[in-house]
């Protein structure tokens, strides 16, 4: 195995919402649910994102327009190229005969759709079903719109779908029924009350953390959770190992080794 | 597994094993460094240390190749102050730990040690030798005797601790700057940092991969240099040598002590060979030394010499 990019040419662009683009390549990735890509622009930087389509020989990744890279990201065309590596990471590991959610807060989405996808193909529709709960700020926000069978919305300002977080969902739905098994990703604040949701429910809980990346194969240390390495030993971690993970939900290290607080 | 008995003393300070985990690889945080520990390391080194916060270069940082790694972090790091907040209690990890302290002049050198000499450090490292972060090492002209003396002098001042000065293997006369840390107090020699720099150019966009363009390169292909230093090093000087350089098994580490290292420090093996490379690598070590009839590291240590 070699960590170097290879480029890839954007073959298909699609609009998600205002603030989010998926660019399509034709790539024959061996990429689990879970895992993210180095996306490299030459000269500029490079940075982690998850695959967040596969369909045969295409792969897509969802960009959220934030800052300097997502920007130059999305200012690429059909016929451009940008570098890709990986895939990196551990991915989730899926329970399919069971009722399972799936919580995504604003981009976090992104990273658990190709599990979705996953999910609704091997669970038996006799013994399991997936709940996708999106939660965004606003309407606009909301990317995915018609792609999962169950997917419940929210807002915090009430435009679309229920009026509340993801977690305030989450919760109302579990008086209502009951679930094995919950998949999340999204602002870490929001990780952190899924996680003791489902600990207080006694429910099996995945989370995909985000951390600062640099190598993404675990030799630099940039990314570190308590002592685990969030591109390899991660990015998903289950409720057991978070337990034992003192910074998650509290501090995250900056690209200078930092701590700071979230 | 086999009892034999596979400690060190490196300057005074007792090591379980001779393995080191090597500046630069994860030893960002306490918790890695205990992890690292956890994974059978002999003492581990923190990420380099300067006086103010650095961000280190953009990515991609680090990349690899068919015979090793390329880096260019740019001595990332959180500062001093920052540092002696991240590293107290060092006792929790277990095994020694090495302070690696970086400065663009002898007085950054004095910040930095003073800084930490509140935490529990076995011992300080300073690496005069860095190819790729302008301002340090190499590219501030740290790599030579008289700054290799003048640094080495002005740290020896402010601490009591055993003192490890890391060469470049990029200079033919690495064993007369050796020699210069030697007679300003140095009590050993860490050889070698990475070499270089060298270059890796994607051919389809048509421009280097790393964001500084070029960095150092370690792993499989620095190894023979890497050996070869230290076999020059021990002919010429009398403190001990930490020979790091591509090693990555058992069979390699004792190639490097027989070339005349005390201990041996490992970096890119944590890529090729997973976070346990530590553990793996004094197996492999043990079952050489029974099958070969060795009962001591010391007894290998410079074997290849005449």
């Amino acid at each position: 195995m070699i960590e170097q990019p290879m480029m890839a040419k954007i073959c298909d662009i699609q609009e998600e919402s205002p603030g989010v683009k998926t660019f399509f390549f034709k790539l024959n990735l061996n990429f689990e649910p879970g895992q993210f890509v180095m996306v490299w622009i030459p000269l500029l930087d490079e940075k982690p994102f998850t695959i967040s389509y596969i369909q045969k020989d295409l792969v897509g990744i969802s960009v959220l327009k934030r800052g300097v890279f997502t920007n130059a990201i999305h200012s690429k065309k059909i016929g451009d190229m940008l570098g890709i590596r990986g895939p990196y990471g551990r991915g989730f590991s899926l329970k399919p005969d069971s009722n399972s959610c799936v919580v995504g807060g604003g981009i976090g989405m992104a990273s658990l759709a190709t599990l979705v996808d996953r999910l609704n193909l091997v669970v038996d529709k006799r013994r399991g079903h997936v709940t996708v709960i999106q939660g965004a700020r606003t309407a606009a926000e909301i990317i995915y719109q018609k792609r999962f069978r169950d997917m419940k919305l929210c807002t915090e300002d009430g435009t679309a779908g229920f009026r509340g977080t993801t977690v305030d969902l989450l919760k109302d739905l579990l008086k209502k029924q009951r679930f094995q098994k919950v998949y999340t990703c999204g602002p870490e604040k929001m990780l952190y009350k899924v996680v003791e949701l489902c600990g207080e429910h006694g429910i099996e809980c995945e989370v995909s953390l985000e951390r600062y990346i640099k190598c993404g194969f675990g030799v630099c240390g940039q990314c570190d959770c308590s002592g685990q390495r969030v591109c390899i030993d991660g990015p998903i971690f289950n409720i057991q190992e978070l337990s034992r993970m003192e910074d998650f939900g509290k501090i995250t290290i900056t690209k200078t080794g930092a701590r700071v607080i979230h | 597994m086999s009892k034999i008995n596979l400690s060190v003393n490196l300057c005074g300070i007792q090591l379980t094993n001779p393995t080191i985990l090597a500046s630069g690889i994860l030893g960002t945080t306490k918790a890695l460094l205990k992890r690292v520990a956890e994974n059978g390391a002999g003492a581990v080194t923190i990420k380099s240390i300067s006086v103010e916060s650095r961000e280190g270069h953009k990515n991609p940082t680090v990349i690899t190749f068919e015979a090793g790694m390329l880096n260019a972090v740019g001595y990332s790091n959180p500062g001093v102050d920052a540092a002696a907040r991240e590293f107290t209690n060092l006792q929790d990890v277990g095994v020694p730990v090495i302070a690696s302290v970086i400065g663009t002049q002898k007085e950054d050198f004095v910040r930095v040690v003073d800084g930490l000499s509140a935490q529990r450090f076995s011992a300080i490292e300073i690496p005069l030798s860095c190819p790729h972060t302008p301002g340090f090492g190499l590219l501030a002209g740290q790599g030579t005797p008289q700054a290799t003396f003048d640094i080495t002098s002005a740290v020896r001042k402010v601490t009591k601790l055993p003192i490890f000065v890391k060469l470049s293997p990029n200079i033919p006369e690495i064993c007369t700057i050796a020699k210069a840390a030697e007679d300003a107090g140095a009590d050993a020699i860490t050889a070698v940092n990475s070499m270089g720099p060298g270059m890796i150019i994607n051919i389809e966009s048509q421009k280097p991969i790393l964001s500084f363009k070029a960095g150092g390169v370690t792993g499989d292909a620095l190894r023979p240099i890497a050996v070869r230093c230290v076999y020059d090093l021990y002919k010429a000087i009398k403190i001990p040598i930490i020979g790091v350089g591509g090693i990555s098994t058992g069979r390699h580490a004792i190639e490097m002590i027989m070339a005349g290292a005390s201990a041996i420090g490992i970096g890119t093996g944590v890529y090729s060979r997973g976070i346990d490379v530590f553990r793996k690598v004094c197996e492999e070590i043990s079952l050489w030394m029974q099958e070969n009839g060795f009962d001591s590291i010391k007894s290998m240590v410079g074997a290849a010499h005449d």
